[in-house]
């Protein structure tokens, strides 16, 4: 094989991994700030992507276009679940929260799977088979967009933590959750806010994966387990290192399915989990274990 | 021997026991042959869910991916007998010591580093996961497109090779599911079932005291394993046909967790009375249903979904302690 074939195929991997690393970032926030490990995150990016399914085949609206209604929806649907469900939950056992959200995956995919039924759907953009040139480099247009897409929203939220006052006071909930009380903060609205803005994350994550591949119910609790392998790989609580393991793994799974074949690509991420658990348990940019 | 099963038992709930494990045996008499199917069901989601509980319920590691070791069971005992002509009876060793040996490889990769809680969880589904699209392409036990044992006439029992109706099946998943409370039972009281509890409610604690955690913690994760392998080589000789893409499924280790969950994490009886209840309520469901004449393939999951949602919400102990104490019977060691 021709050596553009592989650096073609690698930077194809880069710019999924970028999405990847979007989804992967919701989930880190989530966790970092609430301390509540979101096993509806696949399913939620779903629901996102029917959403996005759907407007287009009804009113052919663009998806990239529609990236910020659809992360509204999903930010009022993270906003409510935390609320509702998952803050009784809080001090509850590790596992009893984790049961919440598999109960709430469930449901999802199902309820999903009965509304729309088992076949993929996808959407046909008029950029769909368009690409770029770059010397060697053939770059697919759907691809470079939703990249481009999930660097400036991870952009947006860099700045948003750092910059907003809102930002800083659910960063002071992160790090110390009496202190923050001490202070008076609203720190059940603000878990939800950030439960909310994880969604809202992965609602925009969704926006820009129809344009890469077609959705199906099951694609949920694959997606959750992906994200959740990107964040133990590029470390807990960084968001650095979540779009960091996205790229890393979207590298690898391009790689994979190019040497092997592509149905078993996603046994690389797995090995890639265990090698990081191996030698580095906290994560390539995590901080120290204790 | 007896006497220290029944130490600590009311004679009350011995009573009620005894009374059931009759009804258990007398029910092929009595019974159509499709309650003895969904009977077979009770039992199989009863015993995987014993033995998933022993990681979960008395050692407190919550393990997502115990659909690995059904099918690591049932791969590893069907390939026996397709390829080889080796009985079940053997091969139930060989897929006993191969789950052992992978959830050994599992718990030491996790254990080791202090990979814990929610983490483990993911670790499980990891590896069973990678299981799945690994067999998926293993072309000697048939990949996706599965791997089918010779069915046998029906009308003749063998239990030598585990051909044969499913009345024979209801007697040896009832016999395994008798078994597999027994054995938990006399772990709970053993000294490593003390253990395990005092790691459940305090690692730290438990380390304080002297307790090797770590060895602890691997043996529960290789009997819970290997219990639940034997499960999957009994799948397979029922059911005559495996797909990776079924049994190691994400949903199945969940439907496999959900009976111990809703009967009673850490509870003896609760993987029992959650299978019960659940399955009847899934078959009653189904009924409905169809007398309706609606068929929406994943409603049985959306009910799994909520009644999933409700226990955790408002029963978080599960339905057997409450109901267990309703029928006046004494508290289980080992309870949460």
């Amino acid at each position: 094989m021709p050596a553009e074939i592989y650096l073609n195929v690698a930077v194809s991997g880069l710019l999924t991994g970028l999405v990847y690393g979007l989804m992967a970032l919701g989930l880190s926030v989530i966790f970092g700030v609430v301390r509540v490990v979101n096993f509806a995150h696949g399913e939620m990016m779903t629901i996102a992507m029917y959403l996005a399914v759907a407007l287009f085949s009804a009113y052919k609206l663009d998806p990239l276009v529609m990236l910020v209604p659809i992360a509204a929806v999903l930010f009022a649907l993270g906003y409510v679940m935390q609320r509702g469900l998952i803050n009784p939950f809080i001090n509850r056992p590790e596992h009893s929260q984790f049961m919440l959200l598999v109960a709430v995956a469930l449901i999802m995919v199902n309820a999903l799977l009965i509304a729309f039924g088992p076949d993929a759907r996808g959407v046909q953009t008029s950029y769909a088979f368009a690409s770029f040139a770059l010397g060697p480099l053939i770059v697919d247009a759907n691809k470079a967009y939703a990249a481009l897409a999930a660097v400036a929203v991870a952009g947006g939220l860099f700045a948003f933590f750092r910059y907003t006052l809102l930002g800083k006071a659910i960063r002071a909930c992160a790090d110390n959750y009496a202190g923050a009380l001490v202070v008076g903060l609203d720190v059940k609205q603000l878990y939800a806010l950030t439960f909310a803005i994880g969604s809202a994350c992965v609602g925009a994550c969704g926006a820009m994966m129809v344009l890469l591949v077609d959705v199906t119910p099951p694609l949920g609790p694959t997606y959750t387990l992906l994200a959740f392998v990107i964040v133990i790989t590029g470390g807990l609580g960084s968001m650095a290192g979540a779009l960091l393991g996205g790229v890393l793994i979207g590298v690898t799974e391009a790689m994979g399915g190019l040497l092997f074949t592509p149905s078993a690509k996603s046994m690389f991420t797995f090995a890639i989990l265990v090698v990081v658990l191996l030698f580095r348990p906290q994560g390539l940019l995590g901080k120290r274990l204790t | 021997m007896i006497h220290l099963l029944t130490d600590g038992v009311s004679r009350r709930a011995l009573k009620l026991l005894a009374g059931l494990c009759l009804a258990l045996i007398a029910a092929p008499l009595a019974a159509s042959d499709y309650l003895i199917t969904v009977l077979i069901l009770v039992l199989y989601f009863a015993y995987v869910g014993q033995a998933w509980n022993i990681m979960m319920g008395f050692a407190g590691q919550l393990s997502l991916g115990h659909a690995l070791y059904v099918g690591l069971g049932a791969y590893a005992a069907a390939a026996l007998y397709v390829h080889f002509g080796v009985g079940p009876w053997l091969g139930l060793w060989v897929a006993m010591a191969s789950a052992a040996a992978v959830g050994a490889v599992i718990g030491f990769l996790a254990f080791r580093f202090g990979v814990g809680g929610v983490y483990f969880a993911i670790l499980t589904i990891a590896f069973a996961e990678f299981a799945r699209i690994g067999f998926d392409h293993w072309s000697w036990l048939g990949g996706s497109a599965g791997l089918f044992l010779p069915v046998a006439n029906y009308a003749h029992n063998d239990l030598l090779t585990l051909r044969g109706g499913p009345t024979m099946f209801y007697y040896v998943m009832l016999t395994m599911t008798g078994a597999a409370f027994v054995v938990c039972h006399a772990l709970l009281r053993s000294r490593i079932g003390y253990y395990w509890l005092a790691i459940r409610e305090s690692p730290d604690a438990a380390q304080a005291l002297g307790i090797d955690i770590f060895r602890c913690k691997m043996v529960a994760v290789v009997v819970s394993a290997a219990m639940t392998s034997l499960g999957g080589v009994l799948f397979a000789f029922y059911y005559n046909n495996l797909f990776p893409e079924q049994i190691f499924h994400i949903s199945r280790s969940i439907e496999l967790i959900l009976g111990p969950i809703i009967g009673g994490i850490g509870t003896l009886v609760g993987p029992i009375v959650g299978a019960f209840l659940l399955t009847a309520l899934a078959e009653t469901l189904s009924e409905i249903l169809r007398w309706a004449g609606i068929d929406l393939p994943g409603i049985k999951q959306v009910f799994y979904g909520f009644c999933l949602l409700g226990v955790v919400m408002f029963l978080p102990d599960g339905v057997w302690p409450p109901l267990g104490r309703w029928l006046g019977l004494a508290r289980e060691e080992g309870e949460r």
